[in-house]
């Protein structure tokens, strides 16, 4: 926990001790570039490993009554039996987080009513999906406004999602709600790890470090909004530069900003090596992506090596003699399979 | 590779949506500069141009506090300990006269839209 915080601390006073140094086009241009690179190249490269591993057996998720006689009813969302319904599944799953609704917390609660003693209780638990839920749908709102920095003319969407975001009209520049609950989620996140005395038992520093790294873009960034501003427009003629590929100096921008984009830049390298590729990994899973349709077809383990078959033809050509010997009823009777 | 056509058109569709700031900013317009035009005539503004460029805002919103809510009308300037009138229409505007060659230069580029003009006029020299 403290090596990860330690550690996405030491990046932030890199870029910020480099930024002061004068290297600001090393933190600005360079790593923004390999950073990119890297992190196409490396979901890529994840994703052709996933897809070139065999899936042995076929494994989805049963969620509900799987296809049976006409007079049962299917449960068709947690568990399809066809394409269509695995897509509409994993449209849920995607966009709603289906299967985190259905989590359960499992406590021990001592000196029970009930039982008069100590009773393990389960309770369904909606924390976890409601905070996540919040966390990626406010990350990719706040993703997509980011997209102000890099058109020109901004698109009237952005406007209107900036314009929603801000409605509350606090203070000035306006407050934005997904950057405060993006905040709050993330917190959670972390806060379970670090409170949940089971949970963190089992976390290791893969675990902490990319909460960590999300909470320092983010309080980063509503630092450089809000506390210690930057020139905008200066920061677009920057990030212009960048994806037009005529990078301008960054010496005269705000060192917290070197900081932000440092740390997105290492969210961005560290992203196809960690847990965070969930993202294209969903699609991966075998739990998730294959139809409940395994009494009907069937599933041949890819990596089976190919059969030796000894048809019963083949059979009675090696034994016929024995066979007609022993009296054994035959297809081809001796004299016929000589002539 | 298994199931290959869907893998290689998701990563496609990946590597396209990733890229999007890099080839989406050829749909539109360069920006290079923001093209702000200062009033001529003024040498200097009421603060230094870093912290006016990058603070003004929450100026603004300090002289709208100030003026609105604590009647206090007088502001001292951190840079030359000069006094001036609390006052968009009457200090701002003054030398900061064409709304479209100034305030909307960046405003407009970066999709900044402050609610000053619900109650203030804006600002069009010469007309």
């Amino acid at each position: 926990m403290f090596e990860s915080l330690l550690l996405v601390l030491l990046i932030g006073a890199i870029a910020w001790a480099g930024a002061s140094m004068g290297l600001a086009s090393l933190f600005g241009v360079v790593l923004p570039y390999a950073a990119v690179v890297v992190f196409i190249a490396g979901l890529a490269w994840r994703m052709m490993y996933w897809a070139k591993s065999p899936v042995p057996f076929a494994i989805p998720t049963t969620g509900g009554q799987e296809e049976s006689l006409d007079f049962i009813k299917q449960d068709k969302l947690d568990c399809p039996s066809t394409k269509w319904g695995v897509f509409w599944r994993m449209v849920l799953e995607v966009l709603l987080f289906r299967s985190l609704f259905r989590n359960t917390y499992a406590e021990v609660r001592e000196n029970d009513p009930i039982s008069k003693g100590p009773r393990s209780i389960y309770y369904s638990s909606k924390w976890l999906w409601c905070f996540s839920l919040l966390f990626h749908y406010c990350f990719l709102l706040v993703f997509i406004r980011h997209f102000r920095f890099f058109m020109d003319p901004v698109p009237s969407c952005i406007t209107f999602v900036e314009s929603i975001d801000g409605i509350m009209q606090i203070g000035s520049p306006r407050f934005f709600m997904t950057g405060g609950i993006l905040l709050a989620a993330i917190l959670f996140l972390l806060g379970r790890r670090i409170f949940n005395q089971r949970l963190r038992y089992i976390s290791l520093v893969n675990d902490y470090f990319p909460l960590w790294l999300i909470l320092g873009v983010v309080v980063s960034g509503i630092c450089l909004r809000y506390f210690d501003k930057t020139e905008i427009a200066q920061v677009k003629i920057f990030i212009m530069g960048l994806t037009h590929f005529a990078p301008v100096s960054a010496e005269h921008l705000n060192a917290m900003f070197i900081v932000h984009l440092t740390l997105v830049c290492t969210l961005l390298l560290y992203f196809p090596f960690s847990k965070l590729v969930h993202m294209p990994g969903i699609f991966f899973s075998p739990t998730r992506n294959l139809p409940n349709n395994t009494r009907r077809v069937r599933h041949v383990n890819p990596w089976n090596p190919p059969k030796q078959f000894f048809t019963y033809a083949e059979y009675e050509d090696a034994y016929r003699d024995a066979m007609a010997d022993a009296g054994l009823p035959l297809e081809k009777q001796p004299e016929k399979a000589a002539e | 590779m298994y199931n290959a056509k869907a893998v290689i058109a998701g990563i496609v569709v990946l590597a396209v949506l990733f890229t999007s700031p890099f080839w989406m900013g050829y749909f539109g317009s360069d920006y290079t500069s923001t093209g702000v035009v200062l009033p001529k005539g003024e040498k200097s503004c009421i603060e230094d141009t870093d912290f006016m460029r990058a603070q003004h805002m929450r100026l603004l919103n300090e002289w709208r506090d100030e003026a609105l809510r604590n009647e206090n009308r007088i502001y001292v300037s951190a840079k030359d300990g000069k006094k001036w009138t609390i006052s968009l229409q009457n200090t701002c505007v003054k030398c900061h006269s064409n709304y479209k060659e100034f305030c909307e230069k960046c405003h407009v580029a970066n999709s900044v839209y402050p609610y000053c003009w619900t109650c203030h006029i804006i600002p069009t020299e010469g007309k």
